[in-house]
């Protein structure tokens, strides 16, 4: 069995269908009346052309990274963890709670407090559809979208009856205490002598998201745990047969994956809004699915495409704030993205196996 | 081989044009040569057998004739007349009719609406039935292929759902029967009638072509016979005119062991006690009813029997694993040491640590990950082991050296431990998988089909690797389907049939006929183990009789 190198596996095919759903944006830019060129040059001089920009593409980025790692850690163990958005809300509540009920001095000491807490509610609100799989066989699937919705409607509760100040008309909580406020970016970048951003929202939870890449890529690949999820994940009857517990390793496995997407929690309540508002996620618990699709699964193309996608909500926004491009298209950029990179890989990978195959045939036979 | 067709005479007159010819057929997967100018001839009214080693590249031409692959070069000619069989339709047409391994039957449905499907009449199914139960009756009285027409598929025996599928091909009046590799789930009593059966079709001019890997079968039933070798047809000769020796050395390109050469057993004390282990899987059905077994050290116990009665059960039991949801009573004991059979001592892990081993029956699913790379299915239950392990992490780089070292000692190729575990052939996969139960030096192995869909020469590897460990004083339990190789290598042959032990013989002092009738659930008094000199506190033949 022959294969087509990895650099093309990992690096061409995703390019290929990058530049294909981008060429079918441009038809569809065009189809509307607008210079596909300059839709262009707007969102890389939006996302990419300024620190102000970089900025605000890495803030989104850093959601991406823990959603996609999130789908990642299921998706090994062959589980399709589609609950990130409600992980990720929840994670918000366990931070909320963490700021705002325990004496916190310093943000150093904020940071791990409540990445615990973000951690522990994203990995609680995964224990129960992990444990109706393990146990009792409900599709985790179906149970991780149910439990979005229940977030969602939890989180409204606690917000409008529980957590908002009295007298407020915003369901939302207080303002954190300014002790517990992260370092964006911009003050570590000064803080060495570097003029970079204004008033962005990217912050130190970046770097955080680029270790998490690292230590999970160590789990998955370099520990005993992660050579058993990913047992697990190719073959059930083999996992038991090698005496790996599929019960255990299920839960565990969405325990960590729900624990990535309540980590996101840092970034976006802790590290943004420095309060815990309503509809936080804003959707970056499916762009997660996304991302770890076009990044293999794999914590360093899981970096890139979040990168990726970091700059596709950033340059979409500016579209929409500079041309007259409605911002319902930049969603449809953003699914054709998905749809090639993800759903229709096969489209642009097979074609490529054949051509590597017949290269490699053709160079061979020469040798013969 | 363009001789071929001067050769091989059938029954037949051999002038008239044969029933099918194939002529340079080539066919290629990716960079995979499957088959290379390939041609042969079938003259009518015979039994053609074709036989080859796994991955020989004998399904690919097979899919090649009922129109599932196109072939990248060649010609097919049936009766004489060139035709390009694009589809399955194209070949059934043609009169080319295929008998399946795994059957393709609706597991629901009659007999009678298996074998109309696909060729109804019209929207009512009722004048199709009418008329199909009238061809199936005057089948039946011809070629002895008798079966229930209202009985649901699901209902009937192994034997039986495969004469659906012979009675479905000759329902769309096929002339040309292929049959790949039939006997493979059937009992010796079964094949014995499907051979009856065959003739009887010959005789009456039909032409069958039997894709085996079984020489004896070869020799017993064909006229003529194909070898087929790394895609290539090595030879065509008449069957009369040939050995087993002979094309066992054409199938594997050199001279081939048959037998396996061993010493007599030196069994020492007992290693696994087995008493009344019974179990119940979670439809309620009792898949082990009462299982007494002994196995010394020093000696091979086979256990012989058709596939699916208890012996999978058994061994996962003893593996640790029991089926989900399945309750499991009785007494084993490992070296005097009671093993636990639920609950939380029993656990694969557990028991590996205790001293068994087990080369599971289907390496592909359980064995292996097939996308773990070799070195990482070297570690494949055994990732607790300390000298794996360094701290929190994996020590992949011993992993990978152990792992070199293994595929060196067992002659695993390609050599290259980085390679994915599918991408090596069936008989290098179980190398890998042997390799790494064997070299733990377990007290107890557990052998489930050690050989199945492995090449000749693995095989001859494989099992004197088997002989070499019983040799070194370990207790060996061999499940297998294949009662040639039960009898190639047991001490003891223990028979199952319906979750129970029929009796055990020894190798030497039985025939297949008599191990064939344990197997079919006929249980006899005479020739007992006792009798043939065993200690009789290793005997369990069932008085009791059968339900």
């Amino acid at each position: 069995m022959d294969k087509m190198p990895k650099w093309a596996d990992v690096i061409l095919t995703p390019l290929i269908s990058l530049i294909l759903a981008m060429g079918i944006s441009a038809l569809v830019i065009l189809a509307i009346g607008e210079s596909p060129w300059e839709a262009l040059k707007t969102m890389v001089q939006g996302a990419l052309g300024s620190s102000y920009g970089w900025g605000f593409t890495l803030y989104y980025a850093t959601n991406f990274i823990f959603t996609g790692l999130a789908v990642m850690v299921a998706y090994h163990a062959s589980l399709f963890n589609i609950g990130g958005e409600g992980q990720a809300a929840m994670g918000g509540l366990g931070v909320a709670l963490v700021l705002l009920y325990l004496p916190l001095p310093h943000w150093g000491l904020a940071l791990p407090a409540a990445m615990i807490g973000a951690a522990a509610f994203g990995a609680a609100w995964a224990f129960i559809p992990a444990i109706l799989q393990a146990k009792r066989g409900s599709h985790i699937v179906i149970t991780t979208i149910m439990f979005n919705f229940i977030a969602a409607a939890t989180l409204n509760y606690v917000l409008v009856n529980l957590l908002r100040p009295v007298g407020s008309m915003d369901p939302a909580t207080a303002r954190f205490p300014a002790s517990t406020n992260l370092p964006s970016l911009t003050d570590m970048a000064a803080a060495i002598g570097i003029t970079w951003g204004r008033n962005t929202p990217a912050n130190i939870t970046f770097l955080v998201a680029v270790l998490a890449c690292f230590l999970i890529w160590v789990l998955i690949w370099r520990t005993r745990l992660g050579y058993q999820i990913r047992a697990l994940g190719r073959s059930e009857p083999g996992a038991v047969y090698a005496g790996i517990s599929p019960v255990r390793i299920t839960v565990i496995a969405m325990l960590i994956s729900g624990g990535l997407a309540g980590l996101m929690a840092i970034n976006n309540v802790m590290g943004e809004a420095e309060r815990l508002v309503l509809n936080a996620v804003e959707g970056a618990g499916f762009i997660g699915i996304a991302v770890a699709l076009m990044g293999r699964n794999h914590p360093l193309g899981i970096l890139l495409a979040a990168l990726l996608f970091g700059f596709l909500y950033q340059g979409g926004g500016e579209l929409a704030l500079w041309t007259s491009i409605p911002r319902e298209l930049i969603v449809v950029i953003q699914a054709l993205v998905i749809l090639f990179t993800g759903a229709l890989d096969n489209m642009v990978r097979m074609p490529l196996e054949r051509l590597f195959l017949t290269m490699k045939r053709t160079s061979r036979g020469a040798v013969k | 081989m363009t001789t071929a067709s001067d050769m091989l005479g059938g029954r037949s007159d051999t002038a008239a044009p044969a029933a099918i010819e194939l002529r340079g057929i080539s066919k290629a997967f990716g960079a995979v040569q499957a088959n290379r100018d390939i041609s042969l001839s079938v003259p009518r009214g015979t039994i053609h057998g074709i036989i080859g080693e796994n991955g020989a590249g004998k399904s690919t031409l097979m899919s090649i004739l009922y129109g599932f692959y196109k072939p990248d070069a060649g010609q097919i000619l049936v009766g004489g007349q060139p035709i390009s069989i694009s589809d399955s339709q194209t070949a059934i047409r043609a009169g080319i009719g295929m008998v399946f391994q795994h059957f393709k039957l609706v597991q629901n449905f009659t007999v009678l609406e298996n074998i109309i499907l696909g060729v109804e009449d019209g929207a009512l199914l009722r004048p199709s039935l009418s008329k199909a139960r009238g061809v199936l009756k005057q089948l039946a009285a011809e070629y002895q292929l008798n079966v229930d027409p209202d009985e649901v598929v699901e209902n009937l025996s192994v034997g039986h759902q495969q004469r659906v599928e012979i009675l479905k091909a000759l329902y769309r009046q096929a002339d040309i029967l292929i049959l790949d590799e039939p006997t493979g789930v059937l009992t010796p009593a079964e094949a014995d009638h499907l051979f009856r059966i065959l003739k009887g079709l010959r005789d009456e001019g039909k032409t069958i072509i039997l894709i085996t890997h079984k020489l004896r079968e070869i020799m017993e039933i064909t006229d003529n016979v194909s070898v087929m070798r790394r895609g290539e047809m090595v030879a065509s000769v008449r069957t009369a005119e040939t050995s087993p020796e002979q094309l066992a050395e054409l199938m594997v390109g050199r001279k081939v062991l048959l037998s396996v050469d061993k010493q007599p057993a030196r069994p020492q004390a007992p290693v696994l006690e087995v008493r009344g282990l019974t179990m119940v899987d979670i439809d309620g059905v009792e898949r082990l009813r009462g299982i007494d077994l002994d196995i010394r050290a020093g000696e091979i116990l086979g256990i012989a029997g058709v596939s699916g009665n208890g012996q999978t059960q058994l061994l996962e039991i003893l593996g640790g694993y029991p089926e989900k949801g399945a309750k499991v009573s009785g007494d084993v004991q490992l070296n005097g040491a009671p093993l636990p059979l639920s609950g939380r001592g029993c656990d694969a892990g557990q028991r590996r640590r205790d001293g068994v081993g087990h080369i599971p029956e289907d390496r592909q699913v359980e064995g292996l990950i097939m996308d773990f790379t070799a070195w990482e299915n070297v570690a494949f239950g055994w990732h607790d082991a300390p000298e794996f392990n360094k701290g929190w992490l994996m020590d992949n780089d011993a992993i990978r050296r152990d792992a070199q070292a293994k595929m060196e000692r067992f002659d695993v190729r390609p050599r290259d431990c980085h390679l994915a575990a599918r991408n090596f052939s069936g008989g290098n996969q179980q190398k890998i998988v042997v390799a790494r139960e064997i070299e733990r030096n377990p007290d107890l192995l557990l052998i489930g089909q050690p050989t199945r869909g492995v090449d000749i020469g693995a095989i001859e590897f494989i099992h004197k690797q088997i002989v070499a460990l019983r040799d070194a004083g370990k207790a060996i339990l061999l499940v297998s389907v294949e009662l040639d190789e039960i009898l190639a290598l047991s001490d003891r042959v223990a028979v199952m049939f319906d979750g129970r032990i029929m009796g055990e013989r020894l190798p030497g002092q039985t025939t297949t006929g008599e191990l064939g009738l344990l197997m079919a659930g006929i249980t006899d008094t005479q020739n007992t183990p006792a009798e043939a000199g065993i200690p009789p506190e290793t005997t369990h033949d069932m008085p009791e009789g059968r339900a």
